[in-house]
């Protein structure tokens, strides 16, 4: 037992952060009489905040690496508005305009990059002219709105899978398979993990907390299936989900993901070990741009038009939910995991707080504060570590 | 002396601290006579920097077990601030200087010279210039501490130290990055500074520097007290004497015997300029040649500013310096060096003096650190890093090097200075390089470790890689390489096969002015 209250101890932060989650979901599940978890609340909470992660998967690759990107709202307004005009103006198909967007994001992305990287202008003052550029771009190309966009575009985001195998019961079976599909995977991953420390005679994580982490895991995507499953599975559910597992292993598992902690953490000392770090730098804000493309396609998608207004405080949003989710603002320390965990924190905050009918001024003061909160906590419980 | 009648002014009982998964102090105790040069000697991680960051309150009252006497009566200092007041004053393993605003601003950081918050700079330069001259430094209290050397340095924290009230001054290895020169001024300070009646704490690696400074040695290992010495009492104090309370055991040889097998010649320079990166006229390194062969394992001595981390640096990837040329030959044949990685994939590998802001990620575990510099290795076919393989492989140098953490993934930041260096060292050996530059490998490292590094050394020449080692320790140089090279004001003066290494010869080299 000792063993495990240890080990907790020792990774309270990442407990910590999903304890907090729960326990916010839990006060709003009962302010709001039982509303928050209604199926049709859950497939909008994703729906709704899709654009919020997928902005801050790439905005933890940024601030590891001890930069930040204030342009990404402005970016995701100019190239939504792009593509809604591809669309609705030229009348070219969704798939060209789609894949158009994404090489315009690698475009921004490289602009970006180039500034910090090669040019060594700080990514606070270079993200902070994009901002105002793409804004303006953004205004110059749509002025207000461009409508009129194909239903199959607007699908991406509103969208749901169709019912390919029927129903359980009242269940969709697609919905079902993908939990069941995502349940074995992550009991395998970890199991196969543990097995290969185990092989090389490593440390690993007591059983206790072992088997408790997969069960809730597990039984996490159950109940989330299960709630999907009552309606369908939502298409931006299965981008996000993508982006986060294959964001996470780059992260993880490659040469790429490594070196933007080591960037991160000590520049100098990651030179000295062969890390081309302008490349690196470059390629966090090509990839932060082609991210920001995707989170365009979504939102524009789901307004059913180009807004030149859209995006608004969006690069605010994925900096909160990174932060809230342990990144270290010195940088060399994050994980998507965390991200997102502080998106669904965000993004839960917003959805109770509206169906509480919480005024919009209100609604942004207790983001903030929670905001605060979080970070605080976290500072607070690693200088008692420090000093225990 | 019997117990009673020692003046003493500051006793630790009993402690002991924990950090998460390491018992650092284990019931310590330590007593310090008013007035003398105390001494506290101990392996890396032995515990020696906790026990003196207890004291000052860095880990405040209540993070830690035990009982603080001092002036006779307990004390509980809550941070710095409460045992600056009492007169504790410590001076970190770490120079803590801001490099960016001047020495005087430096030495009054926190208790500056200011009539309502608004700065007296005539006073602040005047106090500054008076407390240089205490510690015998000639410098202009308004230069920024970039641009004088580390052992310059050192002692502005001296003086910084000395604008307080000080009647304990704490030193955490203040010598551990000087000269000898530089030392030795240092401890003739120190003596000074007891003749005047200040107790003074110091935590040093060289025993040659303890033997003749200190009058009272306290020996700490895994945590625990072993003994106190005193170098005064009937019994002399040597130190071997030291040494076998460090390790327990005593140590037949400073050094492993060496049998050097030499093939042939794997790296040459000739002809090797660089030029400093600012003031880019100056001329730093000066057409030097150099080359060393398949198990060989060559020094380069020479004193602060010589030029010897330049010309190693320079040539690891031009990481230092601009207008460089000359020429590099690896297995006779000619290379170009662009870029750290260019060096790298030749089979370099450089490992720096400056371990915490050049060497190591602080804030990463063991394992990451140790992979750095050579992920490619623990990639599949399809370029995705195997994580167990890469935890296998940190745990292999955590147990061959004997880095002494609980486990791979403890964070760099938390190990103390010498285990650090094996992490650094063991970075670079998995890098599997053909040549190996170590800068002062053995800084801040006690002797036990020392003697494991040399080793090392001795069995990567072994295994037919070229080594070449830079040293401010001559009596290092001398035992641990087959040839040395003696550098001063940027060029090679001389050349030593081992036979012929006495420290008088090569400091002779060292010192050569530059002739035209
Ligand atoms: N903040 C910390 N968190 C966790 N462990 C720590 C921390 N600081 C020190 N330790 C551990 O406590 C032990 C004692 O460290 P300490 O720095 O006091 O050693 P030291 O005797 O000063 O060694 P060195 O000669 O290498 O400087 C080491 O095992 C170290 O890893
Ligand atoms: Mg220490």
């Amino acid at each position: 037992m000792n063993e495990i209250t240890e080990y907790l101890g020792r990774n309270a932060r990442q407990y910590g952060i999903v304890i907090a989650l729960l326990a916010i979901v839990a006060l709003f599940q009962v302010l709001t009489g039982g509303r928050l978890l209604d199926p049709s609340n859950v497939v909008s909470l994703i729906q709704q905040n899709a654009y919020v992660m997928i902005l801050a998967i790439g905005m933890v690759m940024v601030i590891v690496a001890g930069h930040i990107d204030l342009s990404v709202g402005s970016v995701v307004a100019f190239i939504g508005g792009a593509a809604a005009i591809m669309m609705a103006d030229w009348g070219w198909s969704w798939p060209v305009a789609v894949a158009l967007a994404l090489v315009l994001g690698l475009l921004v992305g490289c602009w970006q990059g180039f500034w910090v990287a090669y040019v060594g202008i700080p990514a606070f003052i270079v993200t902070l002219a994009g901002m105002l550029i793409f804004r303006g771009l953004a205004i110059v190309l749509v002025s207000e709105t461009r409508a009129g966009l194909p239903d199959a575009f607007n699908a991406i985001a509103g969208g749901e899978l169709p019912s390919w195998l029927g129903f359980l019961g009242n269940l969709d079976g697609v919905t079902l398979l993908i939990g069941v599909i995502g349940m074995a995977a992550f009991v395998l991953s970890q199991w196969r993990a543990r097995r290969g420390l185990i092989k090389h005679d490593l440390a690993v994580e007591p059983m206790g907390i072992f088997l408790v982490k997969n069960v809730v895991v597990v039984g996490l995507i159950g109940v989330v299936a299960y709630w999907l499953a009552l309606r369908a599975t939502p298409i931006v559910l299965l981008i996000v989900g993508g982006l986060i597992m294959i964001f996470t292993f780059v992260l993880n598992r490659t040469v790429f993901g490594r070196h933007i902690y080591a960037v991160g953490g000590n520049r100098h000392a990651a030179q000295l070990s062969g890390v081309r770090t302008r490349v690196t730098d470059f390629m966090i804000f090509v990839n932060m741009g082609l991210l920001a493309a995707v989170a365009a396609v979504v939102t524009t998608a789901r307004a059913g038009a180009g807004l030149a207004a859209a995006g608004q405080l969006y690069e605010l949003d994925a900096i909160a939910a990174c932060f809230i989710g342990g990144s270290a603002v010195r940088g060399g320390v994050g994980k998507i995991s965390g991200a997102m965990i502080g998106a669904l924190i965000m993004g839960v905050l917003n959805m109770g707080l509206s169906i509480l009918a919480v005024d919009s001024a209100w609604q942004q003061t207790i983001k903030g504060l929670v905001l605060l909160l979080a970070v605080a906590l976290d500072v607070v419980s690693k200088r008692r570590r420090a000093y225990a | 002396m019997t117990e009673k009648d020692e003046d003493v002014v500051l006793e630790m009982l009993g402690i002991t601290k924990e950090f998460p998964g390491v018992k650092a102090l284990q019931d310590v105790n330590l007593r310090v006579r008013r007035g003398e040069i105390h001494a506290i000697c101990g392996e890396n991680g032995a515990g020696k920097s906790t026990l003196m960051k207890v004291l000052s309150g860095v880990y405040p009252h209540g993070s830690y077990d035990g009982e603080i006497v001092f002036d006779g009566e307990p004390v509980a200092f809550r941070g710095i601030r409460d045992s600056e007041d009492r007169g504790i004053v410590i001076i970190h393993q770490e120079l803590a200087l801001i490099p960016q605003i001047s020495i005087a601003e430096n030495i009054f950081l926190g208790n500056e010279k200011a009539g309502a918050g608004v700065l007296d700079w005539n006073r602040t330069h005047r106090a500054a210039a008076d407390l240089l001259s205490r510690v015998g430094l000639a410098e202009n209290p308004e230069i920024t501490p970039s641009e004088i050397g580390v052992g310059k340095q050192q002692l502005v924290e001296i003086a910084k130290a000395l604008s307080k009230k000080v009647d304990v001054l704490i030193l955490d290895e203040p010598t551990a990055a000087l000269n000898d020169d530089d030392s030795e001024h240092l401890l003739g300070l120190l003596r000074e500074f007891r003749d005047q009646g200040m107790t003074c704490i110091i935590i040093s690696h060289k025993l040659g520097e303890i033997t003749s400074v200190a009058d009272r040695v306290t020996v700490i290992r895994d945590g625990q007290t072993i003994e106190t010495l005193d170098l005064h009492g009937a019994e002399p104090v040597t130190e071997d004497r030291i040494i076998r309370g460090m390790v327990g055991r005593s140590l037949e040889h400073r050094f492993p015997a060496r049998k050097a097998t030499i093939g042939d010649e794997v790296l040459r320079i000739e002809d090797w300029t660089v030029h400093h990166p600012v003031d880019t006229d100056r001329v730093i390194v000066d057409s030097a040649n150099l080359d060393v062969r398949a198990g060989e394992v060559v020094g380069l001595a020479g004193l602060m500013g010589a030029g010897r981390t330049e010309l190693a640096m320079s040539l690891f990837g031009r990481s230092w310096g601009t207008g460089i040329s000359g020429r590099v030959y690896k297995n006779g044949e000619e290379i170009r060096i662009r870029t750290v990685s260019d060096a790298i994939r030749h089979g370099l590998a450089y490992t720096t003096e400056d371990r915490k802001s050049l060497g190591l990620n602080l804030i990463q575990t063991i394992r990451e650190n140790i992979s750095s510099s050579a992920l490619g290795k623990l990639m599949d076919w399809m370029g995705v890093i195997r994580g167990e393989r890469e935890a296998a492989v940190a745990e292999r140098y955590r147990r061959d090097f004997g880095i002494k953490a609980p486990t791979v993934e403890s964070v760099v930041g938390q190990l103390s200075g010498g285990n650090q260096q094996k992490v650094v060292l063991s970075k670079w050996v998995f890098s599997d390089p053909d040549v190996l530059i170590l800068d002062e490998p053995t800084r801040g490292i006690d002797v036990g470790a020392k003697y494991e590094i040399y080793t090392l050394v001795n069995q990567l020449a072994e295994a037919g890689k070229a080594v070449i080692v830079i040293s401010s320790e001559l009596p290092e140089l001398i035992g641990v390489c087959d040839r040395i090279y003696a550098m001063s004001q940027g060029r090679i003066t001389g050349e030593v096969p081992r036979e012929r290494a006495t420290q008088e010869e090569l400091m002779r080299y060292m010192t050569m002015e530059k002739t035209r």
